[in-house]
């Protein structure tokens, strides 16, 4: 069976998501098109790749007792985004809304890959996930990005720098060390999902009008009739 | 005759090498109620009599994941994907933090249920066989599975009996066999928890019976006696544990 992520949804609504790393700009660009869609008259649903509460508590559970691996660390994850695509990202698409993600399935697959998993095996896994229909990728390099992380904030947290694969005592270096391998995997899956690569160096303004030309484009297309009837759960990988 | 050495079933865990895990591991399948847990009790005895180092392990007992899994199902519908996934995440962690663990201490871990039990129970769901299998792939291969098959017909009179009714209908749901989830109450199979259990058990023995030939289960008769069966299960283990005595004894040599 061919994996639904590998297929077009079947669904009225439009799934745009941004992705890249921390600091390329994508959470900005993706306020101002929805502030765009919406100024249009759009009906938009924005989500974004937070863990929710059951997963948030095992998370804390399991750093406590030191009990995380990389593989459970992969799978929660996995489990916690079923939970959200199940109630926060297919009714909206089934109700025909243009459904505006922050981050994407491409993000498990890029960090859980560097903290050690199988990359098939996390792409498998994700089976289940709705393919979007555009997912832009903010390409920066690594020195723009922290940069700007860095002007925005004194401290890096753990996790964000990655401090927990014992790259480097220092946060910062332990940060361009993580982002760096992080961005190398996303290269790579921008090629290979073929994502719309955005130059994420170019002033803010400039990007936005890239990224509306081409969702403009697509609008052309979307005709947005809420499904009525009930029909097959086809998320279920 | 030198034992095989570890593998994983798919991708693996890439950060593990599978091949340098000594100690063997024999799994018990079977479905809810078929006398798993009281056959693996016995057997626990039986070899720690023989000098034996014993680990057992069970399905959603993990200290990370196992309230998270009551905590699921007492909440919210739960998506099919989320359901399969939190087992997963379960079994991860039970496997890395016990079954392994326990295998690098050269002990016999004999697990109460494995993948398989994901995998009937996820496609009963509607999950696609080869995926649930490969989000799996991070499993070692076990050294024998033993499969406890039964018929519905047997299976009905050990499972809806006075006292499991009873203490689903009082207290809290969770018994064996008896649990909402466990019984397939949220796949809404029947009208009432009798038809529901009958259609969700079905599925799951049907499952089991296509998983036989695809894993080399050995099929142990569980509609025999308690000692019959357990003659058979000490059998089984016995020609996996003379791997390991042929083990030791080349080591010797």
């Amino acid at each position: 069976m061919a994996r639904l992520f590998d297929q077009p949804h079947p669904y009225p609504g439009m799934l745009i998501v941004v992705e890249g790393i921390d600091g390329s700009g994508k959470s900005t660009q993706l306020q101002l098109l929805q502030k765009w869609l919406l100024n249009s008259k759009y009906r938009v649903f924005f989500t974004e790749w937070n863990s929710s509460a059951l997963v948030n508590e095992t998370i804390k559970r399991g750093k406590k007792k030191n009990l995380l691996t990389p593989t459970t660390f992969s799978v929660l994850h996995a489990t916690d985004f079923a939970d959200r695509l199940a109630h926060l990202i297919v009714p909206p698409l089934k109700a025909g809304m243009i459904v505006c993600a922050d981050r994407y399935a491409y993000t498990a697959f890029a960090r859980d890959v560097v903290r050690g998993v199988h990359p098939e095996w996390v792409r498998n896994m994700y089976g289940f996930t709705v393919r979007p229909d555009i997912a832009f990728y903010f390409k920066v390099p690594i020195e723009v990005s922290l940069k700007r992380i860095l002007n925005a904030r004194v401290e890096l947290k753990f996790h964000e720098a990655g401090m927990d694969l014992g790259l480097s005592e220092d946060p910062r270096e332990s940060f361009r060390l993580f982002q760096s391998k992080i961005l190398e995997e996303y290269d790579r899956i921008a090629q290979e999902y073929n994502l719309t690569v955005i130059d994420a160096t170019q002033s803010i303004r400039k990007q936005q009008q890239q990224l509306r030309d081409i969702v403009r484009e697509r609008l052309k297309e979307y005709k947005p009739t809420p499904y009525l009837q009930k029909k097959e759960n086809v998320y279920v990988a | 005759m030198s034992p095989k050495k570890k593998m994983f079933s798919g991708f693996g865990l890439p950060y593990i090498e599978a091949s340098d895990i000594k100690g063997k591991l024999i799994v018990i399948e079977g479905t809810d109620g078929v006398g798993r847990t009281t056959q693996i009790e016995e057997l626990r005895k039986w070899l720690e009599v023989k000098g034996y180092g014993v680990a057992t392990t069970g399905w959603t007992r993990s200290p990370l994941m196992g309230k998270t899994i009551d905590e699921a199902k007492s909440g919210h519908t739960l998506n099919i994907n989320t359901y399969n996934l939190l087992y997963a995440a379960d079994f991860a962690d039970r496997l890395e933090h016990e079954i392994i663990p326990a295998l690098r201490s050269g002990c016999v871990v004999l697990a109460d249920r494995y993948s398989y039990t994901a995998f009937a129970r996820s496609v009963v769901r509607g999950a696609d066989r080869q995926w649930i299998r490969k989000v799996f792939g991070f499993a070692l291969e076990p050294d024998a599975v033993f499969y406890m098959r039964i018929s519905i017909e047997n299976l009905i009179p050990r499972v809806i009996n006075s006292e499991n009714l009873h203490k689903r209908y009082w207290e809290d749901q969770s018994g064996e066999g008896m649990d909402y989830w466990e019984s397939g109450m949220d796949l809404h199979l029947g009208e009432d928890f009798y038809d529901s259990f009958v259609e969700y058990q079905k599925a799951i023995l049907k499952e089991f019976d296509k998983m036989t030939t695809e894993f080399d289960f050995q099929v142990v008769d569980a509609e025999k006696s308690f000692e019959e069966i357990n003659r058979a299960l000490k059998q089984g283990i016995l020609a996996v544990l003379e791997d390991e005595v042929s083990e030791e004894k080349s080591r010797r040599n």
